[in-house]
């Protein structure tokens, strides 16, 4: 097993490196050399995965294998490779996505004048990626993140020529840093409270109370910080929707599908150690980008900026749905979105492929990527349609697709959280808004790409094909892989994906501070006195699902609550989800009486009461995102398919004003960067600039200065005192050496009179 | 009374003119006999230690070396008095100081 | 008879070192030169109080017949002996006079200080032993001190021709 991974892992660096130096000289750049690679790493993820993954059916499952690398001090740094389904789940995405990446990038980079080195840098990726997902320690996967954070660096400034590239590459790098920055201090947090920096010994440390409380918070946050870097969350945001500027197969594979994933990767993989507050910190960043960006995708024509701002959108959901506790939420979402963001992303290269072609035979300057450029793509690239349109469906969370029960579980995890905790209302209307927003700006952007008329005129009309079967295949293979069928199974219904494998193998684990003080949160948090409106006979059935022995599984109890709640979400329609979650508090409440009045199983009976909360949540969340995707689908449809008049898109932009303005200008972020942090380092720069020109040159000139005044006196002193003192040794020594040349008489009765001088001596010191 | 301190005497005395003879003439011919007054105390003391310790004649081969010497020495040295006084046209080794420093 | 002996004796001591005396500190060559001949003479009347008669012959024949007459031939040769130059002075005398006083006191000292092993063995004729000796154990020095007396006769005489044809 641990071979077939080191193959996974090595195949691609090894390719990477024969191609980056030997690519020109091989036939096809090598392309054929990172194929072989990332395809059998592909086939071999697959085997891990039925075999071991799907082969044991455990949510335990855990392989480790690590040796000693290194030894600071008394502590042993052991690397090696922790797979678990985590793992394994990783594997197969990072390595399903990438190697139809590859295959697309052979149509889609043909001619490029830099193909083989694309290739290559597609391979670096595919390592340091796997690499991130297999390692056992932080500071493994730092050293992993590190390196795509390189790759993607590579891979966006790939057409470096370009400026907007080369900036887009810098900018990405640099954004990245400073969440890295924090993500660094929060690994070396770790390491000096736990003195481990392996990932399971940290959990462990962390469950056992080693490290608690603020500090575990801090660390939880700072964490959180590589991943705010990583997966573009809200301050952070700002360099994926340019890193756009890279090639499309990049943008599907780094950062729509895997690398930007990782922020959520890691966030999963440190969901143990989360502390209450860290998690409020994560859900709200989360929850907040998600709306944020919904917001701008709705007002932008780039068709990749749409998608880029949709990636943050449904990032920020992912990393809402951890920090609200929806582990298997949110990991579950990662999984599919992969899917269904490359199939869009591979879906728009396919496009912006053919409109370029197209738009370069009618000589016309005008923008490939830009939506309003384009209009009945439908009947002239049917496959790239009908794949698009099944990974956009898939998105705004229609039923019978993956990614309707990802982001349901994702609503109902924030629901139920919201539940449990009443303060954070906030939480699920931000998810829920985004919900519609995504919808409607999924459907805006299918309207104005493949129905109409396709407005570069009918010249150009004549020269859109359909791409070669290397880019069709890829979205044919994720599009079907948007299904919910492949993720529900074993079981049947294709509203539920509860009881379906991905479920069972990844079951929220208890976080630490769950363990460690199991009540206290509820004990501390005040609990507010709500009036309750209205439905109060809503109460009766849960308090009988709690009366209920507490071993049952409550699943045919909570179909039960499924219907009784169904009218009132209809009819209430979102509107009304404060009431609904005051009363869903109220019920919280009396479930925590019932339990803390059971005494010996109170526990037992409390846990239930959770897992009914989130089976009621799970249910009314599957209505609302239901009917919200649908109304999202039906404005856009009304909008820009029926144009009509009340919702006519121009009018509503001059209605909505600065609103709209904010939207298409991405509310501003980076005219705000660049007028407070930009503008401000700058600033901070010139006055340290001024500073060191006048004060610390001064000084160091006033230095010189004394320097130099010390140096004449010390001249003078060296001509006349030192050199006086040497000029007086060589006087002495001239002396010395008259009087010496005296014996140096030349006459050899001299010298037999010095010989016999100490000769006599020497006798005479004998004889005495 | 033909005791070794005698002639030990005789010959450290020998010794100490030839020596002084050495050191003090001037004249080349003059010093080449200080040498020889040297050579014979010293081939003295070969015969003397020959004749006081058991009888045994290495002493006086000994001694027949030194003359031996003696005479190859007195005719390289007074082949070079002949050079030197050609040279300086004195056969003083006084004024024989071309090498003082 | 012993009285008469050492008579003699004192009497070849007393001539020795008289004449050696003269050697050293007589301002004419010449004078020396036939002070030395005295003590050469001397020195070998003591050879024969020592029984050395074979090396007491030898130094006549050597020192007296050979060395000696090489040395008047260099002085008649070099020195201008005909115009009896008396300026032949010595010098630095009493500089001389220390070190001959520093391994004067030290032999004196040594002298009479050693505890000397006296064995005395009769007097016999030395010079067939001393044949014996040259031939057998001391071959080897004998060769080598004849090459030397030859390479130092061809050399003398090199010396004294060379620089007599360059003139």
């Amino acid at each position: 097993m641990f071979g077939l991974v080191t193959y996974i892992l090595v195949a691609p660096l090894v390719t990477f490196g024969i191609v980056i130096l030997l690519g020109k000289r091989l036939p096809r750049g090598g392309d054929w050399l990172t194929l072989f690679s990332i395809w059998t790493g592909l086939f071999a993820s697959l085997y891990l995965f039925f075999r071991y993954m799907l082969g044991s059916y455990d949510p335990d499952y855990l392989v480790s294998y690590s040796f000693n690398w290194l030894k600071w001090g008394n502590y042993d740094l052991t690397i090696g490779y922790a797979i678990d389904n985590m793992g394994i789940m990783m594997l197969v995405v990072v390595t399903l996505i990438s190697a139809l990446v590859h295959l697309y990038s052979v149509g889609y980079m043909h001619g490029d004048p830099k193909y083989s080195r694309f290739f290559a840098f597609l391979s670096l990726f595919s390592f340091s990626m796997l690499g991130l997902v297999l390692v056992d320690n932080l500071l493994m996967i730092y050293c992993f993140w590190e390196l795509v954070g390189l790759s993607s660096y590579l891979l966006i400034g790939f057409w470096h020529e370009k400026d907007s590239a080369a900036n887009a590459g810098k900018k990405a790098f640099i954004t990245n840093r400073i969440g890295d920055a924090g993500m660094l201090i929060g690994i070396l947090l770790t390491f000096t409270t736990l003195g481990t920096l392996n990932l399971h010994e940290i959990a462990a440390g962390v469950t056992a109370g080693k490290l608690s409380g603020g500090l575990l918070t801090a660390a939880g946050v700072l964490l959180f910080c590589g991943a705010i870097g990583k997966s573009a969350q809200f301050p952070l945001h700002v360099w994926l929707p340019d890193a756009m500027e890279g090639p499309t197969p990049v943008s599907a594979l780094i950062h729509a599908a895997t690398m930007v994933a990782a922020g959520v990767y890691l966030v999963a993989r440190l969901f143990v150690i989360l502390t209450l507050d860290a998690s409020l910190v994560i859900a709200y960043i989360g929850g907040f980008t998600a709306l944020f960006a919904a917001t701008i995708a709705v007002a932008q024509n780039d068709v990749k900026r749409v998608l880029a701002y949709s990636t943050l959108s449904q990032l920020g959901y992912m990393v809402m749905a951890l920090g609200a506790g929806a582990y298997m939420a949110g990991f579950f979402h990662l999984v599919t979105h992969a899917m269904f963001k490359a199939c869009l992303f591979l879906g728009s290269g396919s496009i912006i492929h053919a409109m370029h072609h197209a738009l370069h035979h009618i000589h016309s300057d005008a923008d490939a990527q830009d939506m309003r450029n384009m209009g009945g793509l439908r009947k002239l690239m049917p496959l790239t349609f009908w794949t698009f349109l099944i990974a956009t469906i898939s998105l705004s969370g229609v039923p019978l697709t993956s990614g309707f029960l990802s982001k349901d579980a994702i609503l109902g995890g924030s629901l139920a959280f919201a539940m449990m905790h009443p303060k954070h209302w906030i939480l699920p209307v931000l998810g829920f808004s985004a919900a519609i927003l995504t919808a409607f700006y999924m459907f805006r952007l299918i309207y104005l790409t493949f129905f109409g008329t396709f407005r570069p005129g009918e010249k150009a009309e004549a020269e859109v094909h359909e791409s070669p079967w290397t880019m069709t295949l890829p979205l044919v293979v994720l599009a079907s892989l948007s299904i919910s069928i492949f993720f529900v199974a074993p079981g049947v219904n294709p509203f539920n994906a509860g009881n379906g494998w991905f479920a069972t193998l990844f079951p929220n684990p208890p976080r630490a501070y769950e363990l460690v003080l199991p009540h206290n949160e509820e004990a501390i948090e005040p609990i507010k006195e709500i009036e309750i409106v209205e439905h109060v006979e809503h109460t009766e059935p849960v308090a009988e699902v709690i009366g209920e022995s507490a071993t049952e599984t409550s699943v045919e109890h909570s179909e039960e609550i499924h219907h009784e709640n169904e009218p009132l979400a209809i009819v209430h329609n979102g509107t009304l989800t404060e009431e609904k979650l005051a009363e869903e508090e109220h019920k919280e409440e009396a479930t925590h009486t019932t339990a803390h009045a059971a005494g010996a199983t109170a526990h037992a009976v409390e846990h239930d009461a959770h897992h009914d909360v989130h089976h009621k949540a799970h249910n009314i969340a599957m209505i609302i995102s239901i009917i919200l995707a649908f109304s999202g689908i039906l404005i856009a449809t009304a909008g820009y398919y029926w144009k009509k008049k009340a919702l006519d898109p121009a009018v509503w932009q001059k209605r909505l004003g600065i609103i709209y303005k904010g939207m298409f200008n991405k509310w501003w972020s980076d005219e705000i960067y660049r007028a407070t942090a930009i503008n401000g380092t700058i600033g901070l720069a010139k006055v340290l600039g001024w500073f060191d020109l006048y004060i610390i040159d001064g000084i160091v000139n006033g230095a010189a200065w004394l320097g130099r005044v010390y140096a004449m006196i010390e001249g003078w002193f060296d001509n006349h005192i030192i050199d006086g003192l040497v000029n007086l040794t060589a006087w002495i020594v001239g002396i010395f050496g008259r009087i010496v040349r005296l014996f140096q008489a030349g006459q050899l009765q001299r010298y037999v009179w010095y010989t016999l001088v100490f000769i006599g001596l020497f006798i005479l010191m004998k004889v005495v | 009374m033909y005791n070794l301190t005698i002639y030990l005497m005789v010959s450290a005395v020998l010794f100490l003119l030839g020596l002084f003879a050495v050191m003090t003439r001037k004249n080349a011919i003059s010093v080449l006999m200080g040498i020889e007054l040297i050579l014979n105390a010293s081939a003295l003391n070969f015969v003397t230690f020959s004749h006081f310790s058991s009888g045994n004649l290495n002493g006086q081969v000994a001694a027949l070396f030194v003359i031996i010497i003696a005479a190859a020495e007195a005719a390289v040295a007074l082949a070079i008095f002949l050079n030197i006084f050609r040279i300086k046209a004195t056969s003083q080794v006084d004024k024989a100081d071309l090498l003082q420093g | 008879m012993q009285l008469l002996s050492e008579l003699i004796f004192w009497c070849f001591v007393v001539l020795t070192v008289g004449s050696a005396i003269v050697v050293v500190f007589h301002s004419r060559v010449i004078y020396s030169v036939f002070a030395l001949l005295f003590t050469l003479f001397g020195v070998a009347a003591l050879y024969v109080y020592l029984a050395a008669d074979f090396l007491a012959a030898s130094q006549l024949l050597i020192y007296v017949g050979g060395i000696l007459t090489l040395i008047i031939f260099g002085v008649f040769l070099t020195s201008k002996v005909m115009s009896l130059n008396i300026a032949e002075q010595s010098h630095q005398r009493w500089l001389a006079v220390i070190p001959i006083v520093l391994v004067g006191a030290g032999l004196l000292m040594l002298i009479l200080t050693t505890p000397w092993e006296i064995k005395i063995s009769a007097v016999r004729p030395t010079t067939q032993e001393l044949g014996q000796l040259l031939l057998t154990d001391y071959l080897v020095s004998f060769e080598a001190a004849s090459i030397l007396l030859l390479s130092a006769l061809i050399g003398a005489m090199r010396l004294a021709r060379f620089f007599r044809t360059e003139d």
